[in-house]
């Protein structure tokens, strides 16, 4: 009964895309939440998800056709900035995150404020940051760019998943073993900013930090080795996003698709 | 050729140094301990020798075909991230991290050189155990297995006794000597200048009473002399 209602929505385009996109930004975020909870920037995904909201109001004021092309690469050099602050310890990881997220949300909102064509402004701001209109709207095309990205995340994670570990247990000892452990926390920097443009789509820029966290800090009461930590998250995230995304046709809480 | 030979090593931070005016080596075999007040530079140097931070001034120079990755690095004790997920097994596998610098997995021979340096250090029951529900004698063992997965030649170890007690200490203390005599070369930090004088054959002292050579020598100057007059006192 359930399994026939869900075949049933399954042959809406809007809802296949939805459930797509739903559990791939939930694995990847899980994936590398593990490491950045335990680097102690569980807040990463807020900051930098308030980056990425700056970024696409300069891109909808410069009215991009493609704001990602704009989007991930900024996001990008602000996650190394992040992650590099966090090291160096003369600003500690959480007040960067702090400092670099409220000035990109204030100076996007500004903008907006000041140059936006839209008559709707509040309601473009809201659903930027909850996200929840756009996943029922995603086009095919946003669709590949996520199966794409997340190919490439999950790849990147299992081949570096060794040096990830080593780095994020204890840097100090990595380097000392010859391992570029700069590169690596670059890489981490860049996978995460990757995560965060993704997951935007899906739950907005608020609710980040929970795909990212969650999974992460249930799987570690669970689990006592990295390995299946990370495991554990995955697949808990990967069902609740399942779940998730698939319950509200299930449950009628959606109108029927005309 | 010494495997490390030091010549005016000045080294520090920011260009203030901490300890300056260094001159020894280090050759296959030997077992260096380095002694000195907390906050004299014993860390400092232990970071220069292994390039992770730069010399202020002077040089080290390796020889005898030394590479980087050859060198197994047992840092002080950070404050240990509580809440990190780690098995034994993986810690110690982390090791071979240098050797497979663009391979993504271990290796089966390397799993089993891991299971055997666990064996080494009589921990191989707790290859599965969580690290950071081990006592602080277990993890230091971890630690050391998990530098000899590193090293192929020689050991840096930078106050493993810190924190233990005294048995477990003697017991770490006996490891490290059973590797020196396996051939291993040990440069150790310690401020336990008794058990410098039981274990090493050369001793580094930083601070102001500096000194460089080797056990004998050192019972026999000033500052060796001073230290076993404390300690007749105290037994006494
Ligand atoms: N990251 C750092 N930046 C600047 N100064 C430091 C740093 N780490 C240590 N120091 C200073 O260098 C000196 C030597 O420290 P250290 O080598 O750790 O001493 P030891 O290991 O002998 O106790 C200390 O006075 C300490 O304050
Ligand atoms: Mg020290």
């Amino acid at each position: 009964m359930m399994f026939e209602k869900l075949v049933f929505y399954l042959q809406y385009p809007f809802v296949r895309y939805a459930l797509v996109v739903g559990v791939l930004t939930a694995l990847c975020s899980s994936l590398l939440g593990v490491t950045l909870v335990l680097k102690r920037f569980s807040f990463i995904g807020d900051g930098l998800s308030h980056v990425a909201f700056g970024v696409i109001a300069v891109a909808s004021v410069l009215k991009l056709t493609d704001d990602m092309l704009l989007v991930l690469p900024v996001t990008a050099v602000c996650a190394v900035l992040i992650l590099r602050t966090g090291q160096k310890a003369k600003i500690s990881g959480d007040a960067a995150i702090a400092m670099i997220s409220v000035g990109a949300m204030a100076f996007g909102y500004l903008i907006m404020n000041v140059f936006s064509t839209s008559p709707n402004l509040s309601g473009d701001v809201c659903s930027t940051l909850f996200g929840s209109t756009s996943i029922l709207t995603l086009r095919r095309k946003d669709v590949r760019l996520c199966i794409a990205l997340s190919v490439l995340i999950v790849v990147a994670f299992i081949m570096f998943y060794n040096k990830i570990f080593a780095v994020s247990f204890d840097e100090e000892f990595s380097r000392s073993a010859g391992t570029k452990a700069d590169m690596y926390n670059n890489l981490i920097a860049v996978i995460t900013a990757a995560v965060i443009v993704l997951a935007m789509n899906l739950v907005g820029s608020l609710l980040i930090s929970a795909l990212i966290v969650f999974p992460a800090l249930s799987a570690m009461r669970l689990f006592k080795s990295f390995r299946s930590v990370t495991i554990c998250s995955a697949v808990l995230s990967v069902i609740c996003a399942f779940r998730a995304s698939s319950s509200p046709y299930l449950q009628g809480l959606l109108s029927e698709p005309r | 050729m010494a495997l490390i030979t030091v010549r005016d090593l000045s080294v520090g931070y920011d260009g203030h140094a901490v300890a300056e005016g260094l001159n020894f080596s280090v050759n296959q075999g030997d077992y260096l301990c380095i002694v000195g007040e907390n906050g004299s530079g014993k860390t400092t140097l232990m970071r220069t020798l292994l390039r992770l931070q730069e010399p202020l001034s002077g040089r080290v120079l390796t020889g005898d075909g030394l590479r980087k990755n050859e060198i197994g690095y047992l840092p002080q004790q950070t404050v240990l991230q509580k809440d990190f997920p780690a098995s034994v097994r993986e810690i110690v596998m982390s090791g071979f991290q240098g050797r497979c610098t663009l391979r993504p997995f271990y290796s089966k021979e390397e799993r089993r050189l891991a299971l055997g340096n666990l064996r080494k250090m009589g921990i191989e029951g707790l290859a599965d155990r969580c690290y950071r529900e081990l006592s602080g004698g277990q993890q230091q063992r971890v630690l050391l297995a998990r530098a000899l997965c590193a090293a192929g030649r020689v050991l840096l170890l930078d106050e493993p006794v810190s924190g233990l007690d005294p048995k477990v200490s003697a017991e770490m203390y006996g490891l490290i000597s059973g590797l020196n005599r396996d051939g291993i070369t040990v440069i150790m930090v310690s401020h336990d200048i008794q058990a410098a004088v039981t274990h090493a054959s050369h001793i580094l002292q930083l601070g102001k009473d500096s000194f460089y050579g080797t056990r004998d020598e050192y019972l026999e100057s000033p500052t060796g002399k001073h230290f076993l007059e404390h300690k007749e006192e105290g037994e006494a």
